[in-house]
């Protein structure tokens, strides 16, 4: 059995790492409020543009411009978005696992673009072609941030490099639940017009081609901000919960060490006291 | 009929409420809304955006994006939009010396790195100007 001194120490190191869990999770949660509040503020701002998009949809065709024309073949790439940090729980590795599954079930040629340190790691490993590497962008994820990453991506999808462009990130349901989500941002998949004007009775300045020259772009770039912020809420969820868990472990852990101090030392002083005993009877 | 204003950025709803008219600015210049305004899309330009709503005006400084105008509701969908009020007039001022110096060395700087610049002396120009013009006239009430 150990000594009463060495299960002392174990408490005290148990402890220590008891106090940094759970300045993690106070951490975590508190950015993570930020996250969330930042993710739904930015909802309007894409909704909007999808109704435009929609409107645009009416009058022009896909043949229009070539971020909309479906294109047959052509090279695959993946945005994958994760997170720098360790220590988020189970996220990366699912959405690593995601993603293999992804590669699996759509065979073909393919290249990734990562955010996040994690994302890349794993990337290299498989050996798939690693076109770029963003590190993620901060705990306030601003829009500027990403626009140098959706230039990238757009300017390459329309050299023709890539015949289609995947978002691959961690939708954010709940503090819970974080799902690995793909998403196509290019070709821009066609949206409906579902309001009440018809897309065709607005007049468009300077023109429908303008408006749809400026808009695209920025309608990428926005998709890609969405993921990133998702990313950004689901990273902190998941940190949360993964460090309070490891709190909880660690006061059980305390407990359960904390009794067998208490086994050992009585153990002790029952000895001692039979030594003392047994030593006035030898008298 | 009352003439609904939203103004939203790709990080936060910027503004949202019924509004009397409201002045934006155009690509092909100065442009004008009052409720049954026919349906029109266009791109913004740089500039301020006037609201007018009962004897009081607000004032919006944004740069770029599109504006989507129906009967009862007009949409901005702005790069930046800062509200006149929430202008920090001292930063404004400094983002200005910085885009400055960064121009100055113009020879040095790629492509890239200059339109930035270009586009964060045009925005620290607009900020100040729109919180100047507040700052003199403060918030104009009428009868």
């Amino acid at each position: 059995m150990a000594s009463q001194r060495d299960i002392r120490r174990r408490i005290g190191s148990v402890k220590n790492i008891k106090q940094i869990t759970r300045a993690m999770q106070f951490v975590a949660a508190s950015k993570l409020k930020r996250a969330q509040d930042a993710t739904l503020a930015a909802r309007p701002y894409s909704e909007k543009l999808d109704e435009v998009l929609a409107d645009l949809a009416a009058v022009l065709s896909g043949d229009d411009h070539p971020l909309l024309a479906e294109r047959v073949g052509g090279k695959r790439l993946i945005v994958l978005v994760t997170t720098d940090r360790p220590l988020a729980g189970p996220l990366n590795t699912n959405i690593v696992r995601f993603v293999a599954r992804d590669i699996i079930d759509n065979p073909g040629d393919l290249a990734v673009i990562t955010v996040g340190r994690k994302g890349r790691d794993a990337m290299r490993r498989t050996g798939v072609p690693l076109e770029a590497h963003f590190a993620t962008f901060g705990d306030r994820p601003t829009f500027a941030d990403v626009l140098p990453l959706a230039r990238l991506v757009t300017d390459d999808y329309l050299a023709e490099t890539y015949g289609r462009v995947d978002v691959i990130y961690s939708h954010w349901v709940s503090t819970l639940v974080q799902r690995p989500t793909r998403l196509t941002i290019l070709p821009i998949p066609a949206s409906e017009d579902t309001e009440g004007i018809p897309g065709n009775q607005f007049i468009f300045e300077p023109s429908a081609s303008a408006v749809l020259e400026q808009l695209l772009p920025r309608y990428v770039a926005t998709r890609i901000f969405q993921a990133v912020l998702e990313a950004k809420a689901s990273e902190e969820s998941s940190r949360m919960v993964a460090m309070k868990n490891a709190t909880e472990n660690a006061e059980e852990l305390i407990e359960d060490l904390t009794l067998s101090y208490n086994k050992v030392r009585q153990a002790n002083i029952t000895r001692e006291m039979i030594e003392i005993a047994s030593g006035a009877n030898a008298r | 009929m009352p003439l609904l204003l939203e103004i939203v950025t790709p990080e936060r709803l910027a503004y949202s409420d019924t509004v009397d008219a409201v002045n934006l600015p155009g690509i092909e210049g100065e442009l004008g809304v009052l409720p049954h305004h026919a349906p029109l899309v266009s791109i913004l330009g740089v500039g301020e955006l006037r609201i007018r709503k009962g004897g009081a005006e607000e004032s919006f400084a944004i740069v770029g994006g599109f504006l989507q105008v129906r009967p009862d509701k007009v949409v901005v969908m702005a790069e930046t939009a800062d509200m006149a009020s929430e202008i920090d007039l001292e930063k404004a001022q400094q983002a200005r010396r910085e885009a400055e110096r960064a121009l100055e060395g113009g020879a040095h700087i790629d492509a890239v790195d200059l339109s930035a610049a270009r586009a964060a002396l045009q925005q620290a120009l607009l900020r100040i100007r729109v919180a100047e013009r507040r700052h003199r006239e403060g918030p104009r009430h009428r009868g």
